[in-house]
């Protein structure tokens, strides 16, 4: 028996060798497929690359909703993560459906693309470079679209946001997106034929963000108790500001994805994208915290949260082309703006809860025309015109379709929830739900508007209902 | 039986609860609260935007003893509670008509 095996066993080593001895006889090497194998290898790790950053950017968005939670009220905390699971759902597959084909589709006008839609350019079988650099798009476009929630929070309508949403990633963002960065795959754009230059987007991104929830903000209206009878702004403390810092310190980590992404390559050049981004975010919050500091006598952890994101958005646009001396310049005086446009705004009424018009639309402007100031290979009046030109286009763009957008919302589903369901929370009236269910998060001592303290003031259209809670 | 309710600086508590079992009171009730009386609240500020704390937090310690203890019992309060500050706390007597041991069904002074 053992004799049997053994022979059987010999047999199969035998008939094994001659698979084995054909394939070491393969073709040797030459000069041209080791360049071609050489060449794959960049092209494997430009992959790489770029689906890695998209990972990166794409955990922003659990940034943008600590952000947001932390900054507002706990009875709007589960409204809040709803509409930012929302912007990057929702994003994702309008954009696959339609806003990638008009950012990145061939044009003849330079204003618009018009191929490409559901992802028509891929075909199984065929370049999957379309996919890669797709995923790394459409984490972009989420972004811009969360961006507005912030400015919007705690008074609006759940199916009003989600019909913004669906809009902003169609068709607001990409149609300016193709302006500037079509090129970049099969589409051209008027704005990069000047030379407009937005390496990561402070304008194409940040600035769009911003100029929406202007718009927002304005027809919504500030939240019920923010503004005293003479103008002045009330506090309403965010509810968790670890929270919040756990959020910016996610979308510090996520611009690193966001930025030296944005090679969509694997080169040495990411290394002084890495460095300026990093050091824009810390003159930053630095900035902003003396800024906090010197004007209401106490370094201000909310400002200062919002400092570093200044940093980081401002230097989105020149990341690539500057020097790291130029970055703490650029986040230093980021920081110091953020400040003084969060009270800006409130100087005239515009309710910003998160401070993202402040953050991502002015640092954005000031970002994209820092890149030409600070261009490394020298500026003049003409790229600082081309920048100027680009904000400019950017704000109008934005802030139109913006505007009408959330007008005709607000004449067809509304856009504002009621007084009585704002002094409820948004988590109740529009979910049906409790984020901290096992807490008491309305207390009648706090010191929170709408947390408690309904005062006569404050809540007059609701106290003096005959239904009043 | 008296009822003896006492509101407290937070950080008392400790020495308050120590003090009181020293001198055989073992139960109580306690409360997180709020108040104010001559110590006012505080201003703080948010976003540029200035606003007042109106209502300090405190503890409220409930006990309820034998009329003999009560006496030995606020002493002991108005000994441990106090630091000498404005916001010390009060402490407020009452009479107690009855009580009842849940478990057992024990009631009046055998009941605390």
């Amino acid at each position: 028996m053992k004799k049997m095996v053994r022979r059987i066993l010999l047999l199969t080593g035998v008939l094994f060798m001659f698979p084995l001895v054909a394939w070491a006889a393969d073709e040797a090497p030459t000069i041209a497929s080791n360049a071609d194998a050489i060449k794959a290898v960049q092209t494997h790790a430009d992959y790489v690359w770029t689906l890695v950053a998209a990972a990166l950017v794409f955990f922003m968005q659990a940034g943008f909703a600590m952000v947001e939670a932390g900054f507002t009220r706990a009875k709007n905390a589960v409204n809040i993560i709803m509409k930012n699971l929302m912007d990057f759902s929702m994003g994702s597959i309008f954009y696959w459906a339609i806003g990638f084909g008009l950012m990145f589709g061939a044009t003849t006008t330079g204003w618009f693309g018009t191929s490409g839609f559901f992802l028509s350019d891929f075909t199984p079988g065929g370049d999957p470079w379309v996919l890669a650099f797709w995923m790394f798009q459409v984490v972009f476009a989420a972004t811009a679209a969360t961006i507005v929630s912030g400015a919007m929070a705690e008074r609006t309508k759940f199916v009003a946001y989600l019909l913004y949403s669906a809009v902003l990633s169609a068709l607001i963002y990409p149609i300016f997106g193709s302006w500037a960065w079509g090129g970049l795959f099969n589409g051209s754009g008027w704005l990069e034929g000047l030379g407009f230059i937005d390496f990561a987007g402070s304008t194409v991104v940040h600035s769009i963000g911003g100029w929406v929830a202007l718009a927002g903000a304005i027809v919504l209206g500030p939240r019920i108790g923010k503004y005293t009878k003479d103008g002045k702004a009330r506090a309403i403390p965010g509810h968790n500001l670890p929270l919040a810092a756990l959020g910016v310190f996610i979308l510090w980590l996520g611009w690193f994805g966001f930025n030296p992404g944005s090679t969509t390559a694997a080169s040495k050049d990411i290394a002084l994208i890495f460095v300026n981004t990093n050091i824009a975010a810390a003159a930053g919050a630095i900035l902003a915290m003396i800024t906090s500091w010197i004007k209401f006598k106490k370094p201000e952890i909310s400002m200062t949260l919002n400092g570093a994101l200044a940093g980081l958005v401002a230097i989105t646009a020149p990341c690539a082309t500057i020097t790291p001396l130029s970055s703490v310049i650029i986040g230093a005086i980021a920081g110091v703006l953020v400040v003084l446009a969060v009270l800006f705004f409130d100087r005239i009424k515009v309710d910003d809860p998160v401070g993202a018009i402040s953050v991502h639309g002015v640092c954005g402007a000031w970002g994209t025309l820092a890149a030409g100031i600070f261009n490394i290979g020298g500026t003049s009046a003409k790229i600082i015109g081309v920048q100027l030109i680009g904000i400019g286009a950017a704000f109008i763009w934005a802030f139109t379709t913006g505007f009408i957008l959330f007008k005709l919302i607000d004449a067809t589903v509304g856009i504002r929830v009621s007084p009585e369901e704002e002094a409820e929370g948004l988590d109740y009236s529009e979910h049906g739900a409790r984020a901290y269910p096992d807490f008491q998060i309305v207390s009648a001592t706090s010191a929170v508007i709408g947390s408690g303290g309904m005062s006569k003031e404050v809540w007059p259209s609701i106290l003096t209902a005959p239904e009043a809670h | 039986m008296k009822k003896i309710e006492t509101i407290i600086k937070p950080f008392k508590l400790e020495e308050v609860k120590d003090g009181l079992s020293k001198i055989g009171i073992s139960g109580m009730t306690v409360s997180e609260v709020k108040g104010f009386g001559r110590q006012k609240g505080h201003s703080e500020i948010y976003r540029g935007a200035e606003y007042t704390v109106d209502f300090v937090p405190k503890v409220k310690v409930e006990v309820v003893v034998d009329d003999e203890m009560a006496s030995k019992a606020i002493e002991v309060i108005l000994a441990q509670a106090k630091t000498g500050q404005i916001g010390d706390g009060k402490i407020f007597v009452r009479s107690i008509e009855n009580a009842y041991r849940i478990r057992t069904g024990e009631e009046g002074r055998k009941a605390i």
